[in-house]
Formats: C-alpha cells, structure tokens, sequence
C-alpha cells in the first residue's frame, strides 16, 4: 500500500507541477518573479551564452561555498549560538561545505550538537533551497541548447523562478508534516520526568531530554529539494522527524515529485511530449525493478537472528511503524534521486538490499536529483544516439544537430570520471587499513568504504553511516569527490548544448534516428545498464554479494551455534 | 512556448553580465531570505495551527511533563511493557539518536541479539521461536515509541500477573493504546509509553 501510493501520488502530482515548472521557465519573468528580483538588486534582464551562464553559475557557487565554510570555521564567536558550540575543525568545515553547496548534505560531523543555530539555518537550511534551484536553472539552460537557442536564458532570473517554487511548496508541507507531529518552535529542548528512573554506570537517570527546533522548515526542504540532510543524526528514522505512516507517505512522495516534475517538464519545454515519456518510461522500469529488489530483500530475516526470533522481514535499524515495505522503498528512492535522507538503517539492510541503493547511485538518474539528474540521463541519450548512429552507418545527431567529435569528447568524460573518482578513491582507502575506519568486517568493510564515494559522487549523501568519517582523509577526498561531481557533469553537458546550439539544425526526415521510440527507449537502457554493470560490477561482487553469498552458506549463518 | 522550432541558429549574445559584485549580492540575499525569513515564517504559522505537535507532542500526567508521545522511554521493571532496544546513547536518550549500523554479517550483531533473546525468554517464559523479530532488534532512530502487536501479547501473562489485573483487562489496554497507519499505510504498532502510563492509571 505505501508503495502504490506513494508512485501514485507522486505521479498524479508531478504531472500538472510539470506543466507549470515548463510554463514557469518559458513564460517571461512574472511580476511575482521580478519583484523577488529587484529585492535582490541584481540586473537580470540580459540573456546569456553558455559560457556567461556557466560563469554565473561556478560564480555564485563558488561565493557561497566559500561564506558557509567561513560560517561553520568561526560560528563559535559568532551570533544566534545559545549553547556555546565552537568552531567546526577546518577539513569537517571543508567537508561540510563542499557537501552542501554540491545538494549532497553528506554529514561527517557527529549528531545535532556541532552547528549553531546561525549555521543550521543559514549555512545548511538556505543552500538546501538554493543548490536544487541551481540545478533546476543549469536543466532549463542545457535544455534551451538542445532547442537551438544560443542564448540558454539568465541564470539570476532562472534561479529565482526555481527558488519561488521550492519556497511555497516547502511551507505547505511543513504544515502537514507539523499536523502530524514534527516539531515548529524556535524553544528550546524540553526535558521530561521519567516514568521509571533508569541507572546508567552508577548514575540514577530520571529525566529525559527532548530536542525539538524550527525542523519541519527544515525536513520539508529537505524532501523537496532532493537533499536529503536532516535535523536530527538519525534523519527520518527518528519519530520527531518522521512520526507517523502518513507523514512517511508526505515525505516518500516529496522526494520523488521535483524530479518526476521535471522530466515532464522538460519533454513540454523540448516541444517533444513523447521524448519525455520515452526517458519517464526507462526511468520507471528501473525504478521498479529496484524498488522491489530492495523490498523483496528486507522482507527476509536478518541472518543475525535466525534460530533467536520467529522468522520475519529484516527489524534491525528499521522502525515499526514503517515496516519493511515502506522502508526498504524510501531507501530505494532516496537513492535513484540523490536525495539519501533515511527512514531506517542501510547498514543494517540485507546484502542484496543494500546493494539496491548502491545501484541507484551508481546510475543516479532514475528520476535524479533536482536538474541534474535529467542532465546527467541526457548524456547518456547523447551517447546512445552516437552508438546508434555507429551502428546503422549514420551520422549521429539529436534534435537534428549533428554530435562530433567535440560533444562526444566531453560526454565520455562526464561518464569516465565517475568510475575513476569512486572506484580509485576506493581503492586507495582500502589498501591503507589505518585510514579505513569502517566498523563491520569483511565483505561488508569494503561496502562501507565504497558506499561512501559512490554517495559523494552521486551527490546522494546517504550512508552507511557506521563508517568513522569524520577524519581529515574522508573528509578531504570526499570534498574533492564532491565538488567535481557536481560542477564537472553541469558544465560539460552545457557546454554541449551551447556546441550544439550554434550547428545548422537538418529538418527531420523518415531517414532520421527518431529518439522518442520504444526501440531507442529499450537502447538507452541496455547502454546505461550495460556501462555501469561493466563499471562496477567487480567492486559489487566482492562487497554486497560476497556477503550475501558468505550468509546464505550455513556454516556462517550461526544456525548450527 | 513562444517560438517555434528554430531552423537557424540564433546570434550568439555577448551583452556585459552583471560581475562578481553581483553575484555576491544576489548570493547573500537568497542565504538570508531562504535561511532566516523562510523559517521564521513557517515555524511560527505551523507552531500557531498546531500548538501541541510543535512544541514535541508532550505527554503530562498531574501537570507534570512525564515524555513525548514520539520519543520511547526505557522500561525494565516487571509491571511494565518493555520496548526494543535502542543504540541510543545509553538507551532511548534523544540527544544521542542512533541505530546500531551493524550489518547482518556482523558478529557483535548476533551476540547482542542472543542475549536479548535470552532474557525475553527467560522474562516472558516463551521459546525463541516466538520472539517477534522486533523485540530483540535495535530501531533506526534509537528512539522507536511502538512494538508490534505481537511484541505486545507475548508480554500479556506477565504484566496481568504482576499487576493483578485480568489479561482481557490488559489487552482492552493494548488496544486503546494501538496507533495504525491511515489508508492501511505502514504497520500498526503500540505505544509502549502510553500504555503503561494507562495501566498505572487502572490501577
């Protein structure tokens, strides 16, 4: 039930969203849209080529990466910070940084105690608003390429309409995440008598502390802006975040909607409906598919247990309001979109069922994060119609501009640079044990560790979080793995567009390799399974599948203890 | 949707764009107005149509706070329903929310899991073998305020022992204090916190 319901809705919802983000974007700036401007001071009246666009963007980027940074480095002496928290360590700064300007929200520092209010709100709730509008802006400008127009639009003006979307939608699902019992107070935490006074090391313990907070604010960005970053360490597995099946329900559809919006979007932004639901179509089969492999997975016992406890779906590190069904899905789509907020424990899912969010990772465009998930399913396209076009002996083109040398060359770098930065990274951590710092052993050890670049690269931000992290050597490298991820596969596939935007454009003919068929459709997906399977394939056989192979032989399954 | 599909390609546009003075100003309008402005609002209008969840769903019994209906508490006495365990700091503390992150494949995994299952049994006097899965598993958050229906009704006997109270008594209780999913979503579970804040209120 929670499955279907939550595609459901997010699908009846994304559509007319879709309708209006396409008209949003083509229409001139409304008046609500250029009042937010002028309160911005900024002149964005003059469109820009995609070199100026590219520039404006790494530019304000790059201003705001360095202000949160700042931020967090001196937030100890700084205002609104009642409980005293000092600076952040320079490389968790970094790190922190570098994770939210990229909409990762890959937290290394531990729990809620290491931010002052100042750099909660400003330093992580602000860019969890602006970094899903800065990738809704680079979609539109790549798409506006791909129309054949070499002005790709102004970036300021793009993303203020993309900001004046997120804002409303996110105060609308505040207030039902707060109907259903998500904490809105700027008080502070409330501390309760306990029913039965509890002794811990020696110590009588008769109260508990409540944190609360503005959290709802907060959560409801996070869902809707593909962030995935949470108010409290545990994310929405903690009841204060994620109190009931129905606010689950809210959450799960909010993580999908932007997303799904978009590729509806921009198949009516393209004026090629059936383009766009040939790429809703691949991204729905993959969804599926994985989707219930995650759930099929979680519905079996957790080995640990067997022989202890009746046999049932996988409990440890989930909670029992959501059950497994509900649980393995948002771990299944928290992943396809580069969202990675949490409702239960992906350390703890069954081999097989943490390999799914993996894989989603891995592909990071089924449905994808806000903008740069179609950007990065774009790439792909490009790269089917060259094979395609290879194959059939013809002149690759998309949209009736011819694809060279030129736009290939930056495509396969986009795609390259995936596997060189996640598995290299990988492997260069495992071969030095005494930097590795993760807590489970064996075959699991080795999936933490690749976990967590793949996180950084997909701009997913979820993890298998028993990893130590929080050292200069995690923290460093994924900052590296962070930032070339999310700058490197924005700027190629515009400079692609812009490229192809200045080509004379071949009126379509029957001769022309059409891209809204289902013969492509079934093309683009054998290519991008068929890549990240021979990209990745090693380094998952000898993590998730080890390990379910080791568990699933008796000797190891304890049953015999 | 203004134009229609364009043959030639447009002049490219190489108008002066506005600098880094501007970038800057357009960035720090958008920190403020997305960090401060946007959650001031909400809060303050979520916290006014809902007073009580805002301020962390509060339990009170005589006026006195006594926990939030979303955050578990640990029981370990025989007159009371006990919850799961909880990575939690030292068990069910918010300010230190955590799951256990240990993997199935994880040896401390299994030992932890035995002794819990030991001592369920030994509390309960059932076989393992009807231990519901929950009850010896450590929750996400740390924090889980349910257990199953069934971690509920092997704990019945003893609670309607110890307190003198039928077991019908005890299971109308377990039904009062069952929270479900609308719609059929998730899976239902009971409150442990207010089911025994009810069974001290029975008696």
């Amino acid at each position: 039930m929670d499955i279907f319901l939550t595609y459901a809705l997010a699908f009846a919802l994304a559509l007319p969203l879709g309708i209006l983000i396409a008209r949003l974007f083509s229409a001139p700036a409304s008046r609500f849209t250029s009042g937010l401007l002028r309160l911005t001071g900024v002149d964005a009246t003059r469109p820009m080529n995609w070199r100026q666009y590219g520039a404006a963007l790494l530019g304000t980027n790059v201003l705001i990466g360095v202000a949160a940074f700042l931020l967090y480095s001196l937030q100890g002496g700084l205002p609104l910070n009642p409980d005293g928290i000092p600076n952040l360590r320079w490389d968790t700064a970094l790190h922190t940084a570098a994770s939210f300007i990229t909409n990762t929200n890959q937290q290394h520092y531990s729990g809620q105690n290491s931010l002052s209010y100042l750099s909660q709100l400003v330093g992580i709730t602000a860019l969890q608003f602006i970094t899903p509008a800065v990738g809704m802006a680079a979609l539109f400008a790549v798409l506006r390429g791909l129309r054949g127009e070499t002005n790709v639009g102004n970036y300021f003006l793009d993303v203020t309409r993309a900001i004046g979307l997120l804002i409303p939608a996110s105060f609308v699902l505040a207030l039902l995440l707060t109907s259903q019992g998500v904490p809105s107070t700027f008080s502070g935490a409330k501390t309760a008598t306990l029913i039965e006074a509890q002794t811990v090391e020696g110590q009588a313990v008769t109260t508990q502390t409540i944190p609360v907070g503005p959290v709802a604010a907060m959560v409801a960005i996070k869902q809707l802006g593909t962030n995935g970053g949470g108010w409290y360490g545990p994310n929405s597995a903690v009841p204060l975040e994620n109190p009931t099946p129905l606010s689950n329900l809210f959450q799960s559809v909010s993580i999908i909607l932007f997303p799904v919006a978009l590729v509806c979007a921009a198949g009516l932004f393209l004026r090629r409906r059936r383009f766009g639901v040939a790429l809703i179509a691949v991204m729905s089969v993959m969804s599926a598919a994985l989707t219930l492999g995650a759930v099929l997975s979680e519905r079996q016992p957790n080995a640990a247990l067997s022989g202890l406890a009746a046999a049932s779906g996988n409990m440890e590190g989930k909670e029992v309001r959501f059950g497994t069904d509900a649980t393995a899905l948002w771990g299944a789509i928290t992943t396809q979109t580069s969202n990675g907020s949490v409702n239960g424990m992906l350390d703890s899912f069954n081999p097989l069922g943490g390999l799914v969010p993996q894989l989603g990772m891995f592909l990071n465009d089924v449905y994808g994060g806000i903008g740069v998930g179609l950007i990065n399913m774009l790439v792909f396209v490009i790269l089917t119609v060259f094979i395609a076009g290879l194959m059939v002996g013809r002149t690759p083109e998309l949209f009736g501009r011819k694809i060279e040398t030129r736009e290939i060359k930056i495509a396969s770098l986009v795609i390259l640079l995936q596997p060189l930065l996640v598995l290299g990274f990988t492997a260069a951590t495992v071969a030095l044990p005494s930097i590795t710092a993760n807590s489970n052993p064996g075959f699991h050890g080795l999936s933490q560790v690749l976990y967590e670049y793949n996180s950084a690269y997909a701009n997913n931000g979820s993890g298998f979080e028993g990893l130590g992290d929080n050292t200069p050597w995690w923290n460093v490298t994924c900052a590296v793995v962070l930032i070339l991820a999310r700058f490197l596969p924005i700027l190629g596939p515009l400079a692609i567009a812009g490229y192809l935007a200045q080509k004379k454009a071949a009126p379509e003919t029957s001769g022309t390799l059409r891209v809204d068929t289902p013969v492509f459709a079934g093309m683009l997906l054998s290519v991008m399974l068929l890549l990240q399977l021979l990209n990745f394939a090693p380094a998952l056989v000898l993590g998730p599948v080890a390990e379910q192979l080791t568990l699933s032989s008796p000797v190891n399954t304890g049953a015999t203890k | 949707m203004t134009t229609s599909d364009q043959i030639q390609p447009t002049e490219t546009s190489n108008l002066p764009q506005p600098g880094p003075l501007s970038w800057l100003r357009f960035s720090l309008f958008w920190l403020v107005a997305c960090g401060l402005a946007y959650p001031v609002v909400t809060t303050f209008t979520a916290g006014t149509l809902f007073p009580a969840q805002a301020n962390g769903s509060l339990i009170t019994r005589g006026g006195a706070v006594v926990g939030s209906g979303l955050v578990a508490q640990t029981f370990t006495g025989d007159q009371y329903f006990i919850g799961r365990p909880s990575a939690a700091g030292a068990g069910n503390d918010p300010t230190n929310a955590s799951g256990s992150n240990l993997a199935p494949s994880n040896p401390a995994l299994r030992e932890r899991v035995a002794a819990t299952s030991a001592e369920i049994a030994a509390r309960e006097g059932v076989p393992a073998s009807q231990i519901p899965a929950d009850l010896v598993t450590a929750s996400g958050g740390g924090l889980d305020p349910h257990i199953s229906l069934a971690g509920a009704a092997i704990q019945v006997a003893r609670v309607a022992r110890v307190r003198g109270l039928s077991a019908n008594r005890v299971r109308e209780l377990i039904a009062a204090n069952t929270q479900s999913g609308v719609l059929g979503l998730g899976q239902p579970g009971v409150n442990v916190l207010r089911l025994n804040l009810a069974l001290d209120a029975a008696q």
